[in-house]
């Protein structure tokens, strides 16, 4: 059983696990997904990308921003049987370009091609909330620690 | 609005381009008014007769004299007309960038200039003709960036932009996250941003927190942390190869992020739309963002006490803060920091971890009752404030310092209530002075109850003008009028500017979030309106019987079972009386939520111990609805678990 306490104007109440087993009847508003407002994952409603995703890792925002963007819009629009099939010179050019900047893109894992999911956008950016690991963006190494989750 | 979010960035390149074709009229039909009365008078004379005869002398003479008298008129009205139009292609000239007369001479002039011109600008002009996105900045930029090399080879200021598409003013968090945001969204952009400190972008949480807690002894030097995940990075957002020199924005192919270090703006010009340095550069621009964030306040009494004092005091903030304030923990005794909310308490409870090895005495004094007293319910504050004296920390609470004093090489801190405290050092952690010195020279409002530039929900001060960061108060849809001074926040905001200023009009709806960690047993994250003075629930998990060393018991089977439910049942309704043994129990605030209430709707949520759960918090304050029973919406977080 829960106990309760009030000290002033704030309320203190002990509950046990047994207590909060009983379902929540708190009501929640349900989520709109065109809300104009709310951030957007991956891929936005009208099919395109969302370039500005914090699940991106800044990919598309860096010194190789442009070639990413090139790469990647390709395979997106892939319509070929193995997606991105058609796409090799352009993920060839991205990797050249990654190559030159090794303290931005670290070549550690194993192509940047398994970036991002394919499948289902991040309704919320992942965030690791503690610390400025927060800061997806900042993190280029994030997108890749993701998709390497996924696959 | 994703239609037109979509509709908006295929029009913004269309709206620059037309904005551009514009001012590309203005100086063809301020040329044209150069010519064209130089060509007119040399029509007229040879259209004009010339008569002959006695009378008919006469009257030529009458015609000729008529004439001469027009002509003189003509030329006089002409020549002025000329003058006048010529001073306003020198306005709009100079409107555009940093010239004077000598404008007028024809352009091709400075592409063949000599060598003054750095190599880039001869290959400036015909590749920032090929790449589309700032058009107009390809013949102002030719021509001006010639003038400023040739008056004045010495300054560095000589190879810069002097017209950037994207100008962000301060280097932080907020302006990293909208150049992140403006490159994103606007393909090749071109960002410069202008910082008066001498670091690139850094994030600031760790300079309190993870990079003293660093083994590595040249910490000071790299600025690497370990983080919450195990992996070691540099507070710097990105390493240097990540920005191109600002010398180079205009003739980047694909634009970039360039960083103009150790210099100020010290004066808008919101009308021309471009500031000026503090080295006389001036560069315009399209669109600003201004994220000045903001200095450390200083309490007036030590303002007062003279240089000496002064000199053992550190405000802290910077990465030059980190860097002597770590210096001094290693030579001095005593570290005194005034201050009991964030930045005051993390740092004392970092020093206070370093005070076990090296017996520094660390000391903290505040007005408040307890650390945090103005975000954490009295009940928390004392609780934490008794963790933080676990850290080492001398705390000195109900502190109002009279006057501080220097002697023998000693502060000596005089308290109110007469208390004294002898010190070698002193870090004011008392709050943030927005910094708003452009506020003047723009003619943008400062808000008087929360300080800081005054904007819309979408983060604009005025056309082409938005505030991010901390030096930004804004209007919250949900929460009001507010001004936010944490990391999450300079990077949400960020990233919102950058995206209202690519024309994606959002207003500021994503809520940010913030945490603290204080000590091994203390760490909390926090998202919304976290003010102490606002009516408060919290919801804890009860250490149940089953950790104690009565569970060993119970478990076993030879149970006191009864005896634990017993004791339950005594203690379910509000009861001030809690049965002895459990006494201590019931006062660990181990894991909770803490619900704060304005009008008895939830506007900030304290997730105290409990992690990974920020989405849900933030989806009840985004709800904003009136629940009956927060113990209920207590559930949604799953306490009990980790």
């Amino acid at each position: 059983m829960s106990s309760v306490r009030e000290e002033g104007k704030d309320k203190i109440i002990f509950v046990t696990k047994e207590d909060h087993e009983i379902p929540s009847s708190a009501d929640l508003i349900e989520e709109d997904p065109d809300d104009p407002y709310e951030e957007k994952g991956l891929i936005l409603p009208n099919g395109e990308i969302n370039w500005n995703c914090p699940c991106l890792g800044g990919m598309a925002s860096g010194p190789c921003g442009t070639e990413f963007k090139d790469a990647f819009s390709c395979f997106h629009y892939s319509k070929e049987e193995v997606k991105g099939s058609d796409c090799l010179e352009q993920f060839g050019v991205m990797q050249e370009c990654l190559q030159k900047y090794p303290e931005i893109y670290p070549q550690e894992d194993d192509s940047s091609s398994s970036q991002t999911s394919q499948d289902s956008a991040p309704a919320e950016p992942p965030s690791p909330n503690r610390a400025p690991g927060n800061e997806q963006d900042s993190e280029t190494t994030t997108p890749n620690k993701e998709s390497s989750e996924e696959s | 609005m994703l239609k037109c979010n979509t509709v908006c960035k295929r029009f913004a390149p269309l709206v620059r381009a037309s904005s551009t074709v514009c001012r590309q009229n203005v100086r063809r039909a301020g040329l044209n008014n150069v010519r064209t009365p130089t060509c007119v008078p040399v029509a007229r004379m040879s259209t004009e007769p010339l008569g002959g005869g006695g009378d008919n002398l006469k009257y030529a003479l009458l015609v000729g004299a008529a004439f001469v008298g027009s002509l003189t008129y003509a030329v006089v009205t002409l020549k002025g007309d000329h003058q006048r139009s010529v001073k306003r292609m020198e306005d709009i000239s100079t409107r555009l960038q940093k010239s004077t007369l000598h404008i007028q001479s024809a352009p091709p002039v400075w592409f063949s200039a000599p060598s003054a011109l750095s190599k880039p600008k001869p290959e400036a002009a015909p590749s920032a003709e090929q790449s589309s996105p700032p058009p107009e900045a390809a013949a102002p930029d030719a021509e001006t960036t010639g003038k400023p090399s040739a008056a004045d080879s010495t300054s560095p200021s000589h190879k810069l932009p002097s017209h950037t598409p994207y100008l962000l003013i301060g280097g932080g968090t907020a302006s990293f996250a909208a150049a992140r945001s403006i490159r994103a969204r606007d393909p090749g952009a071109k960002v410069l941003i202008v910082t008066d400190e001498p670091d690139l972008p850094y994030m600031r949480p760790p300079l309190s927190k993870e990079l003293w807690f660093s083994d590595d002894p040249s910490v000071t030097e790299t600025l690497r942390f370990k983080q919450w995940n195990g992996k070691e990075r540099s507070i710097y957002f990105q390493p240097p190869s990540f920005y191109i020199n600002p010398e180079d924005l205009d003739s980047a192919e694909n634009g970039g992020v360039a960083v103009l270090t150790s210099k100020k703006v010290v004066h808008m010009d919101v009308r021309g739309n471009k500031v000026k340095l503090d080295d006389d550069t001036e560069i315009s621009y399209d669109k600003c963002l201004i994220a000045t964030g903001g200095i450390p306040r200083s309490l007036q009494v030590l303002e007062r006490s003279g240089e000496e004092v002064m000199k053992r005091t550190t405000l802290f903030r910077k990465i030059e803060d980190f860097k002597s304030l770590d210096k001094v923990s290693r030579s001095v005794n005593s570290i005194t920091i005034i201050g009991g909310g964030f930045l005051g308490s993390e740092l004392a409870c970092a020093l206070g971890r370093k005070s076990t090895e090296s017996g520094l005495e660390v000391v903290q004094m505040f007005p408040e009752k307890g650390n945090m007293g103005k975000v954490l319910p009295e009940y928390l504050s004392n609780w934490t404030t008794e963790k933080v004296k676990k850290e080492g920390v001398k705390i000195i609470s109900e502190a109002l310092v009279k006057s501080v004093a220097c002697k023998d090489d000693k502060l000596e801190i005089q308290l109110k209530d007469g208390r004294l405290v002898r010190t070698d050092h002193i870090v004011a952690a008392v709050g943030l002075e927005p910094n708003v010195d452009l506020a003047k020279s723009a003619g943008l409002e400062v808000d008087s109850d929360f300080g800081g530039y005054r904007v819309n929900a979408e983060l604009q001060a005025r056309s082409n003008i938005w505030v991010a960061g901390d030096a930004a108060c804004f209007y919250d849809i949900r929460l009001g009028r507010r001004r936010v001074e944490h990391h999450d926040h300079a990077v949400v905001s960020g990233r919102l500017a950058g995206e209202n200023m690519t024309g994606a009009s959002k207003p500021y709806w994503h809520q940010s979030m913030f945490w603290s960690d204080l000590g091994p047993d203390v760490g909390y994250e926090a998202i919304g309106i976290v003010d102490s003075s606002l009516p408060t629930v919290g919801v804890f998990a009860k250490a149940t019987a089953k950790d104690t060393p009565k569970a060993a018991t119970e478990k076993s089977g030879t149970g006191i079972r009864s005896e634990s439910e017993t004791e339950d049942t005594a203690t379910s309704p509000v009861a001030s009386a809690t049965p002895a043994p459990a006494v201590e129990h019931k006062d660990d605030y181990g894991k909770g939520v803490i619900f704060y209430l304005r009008d008895k709707v939830v506007v900030g949520i304290i997730l105290w111990n409990v992690f990974n759960r920020m989405p849900i918090a933030r989806k009840i304050i985004k709800d904003g609805e009136e629940h009956a029973d927060l113990n209920e919406v207590a559930k949604l977080f799953n306490i009990h678990e980790d």
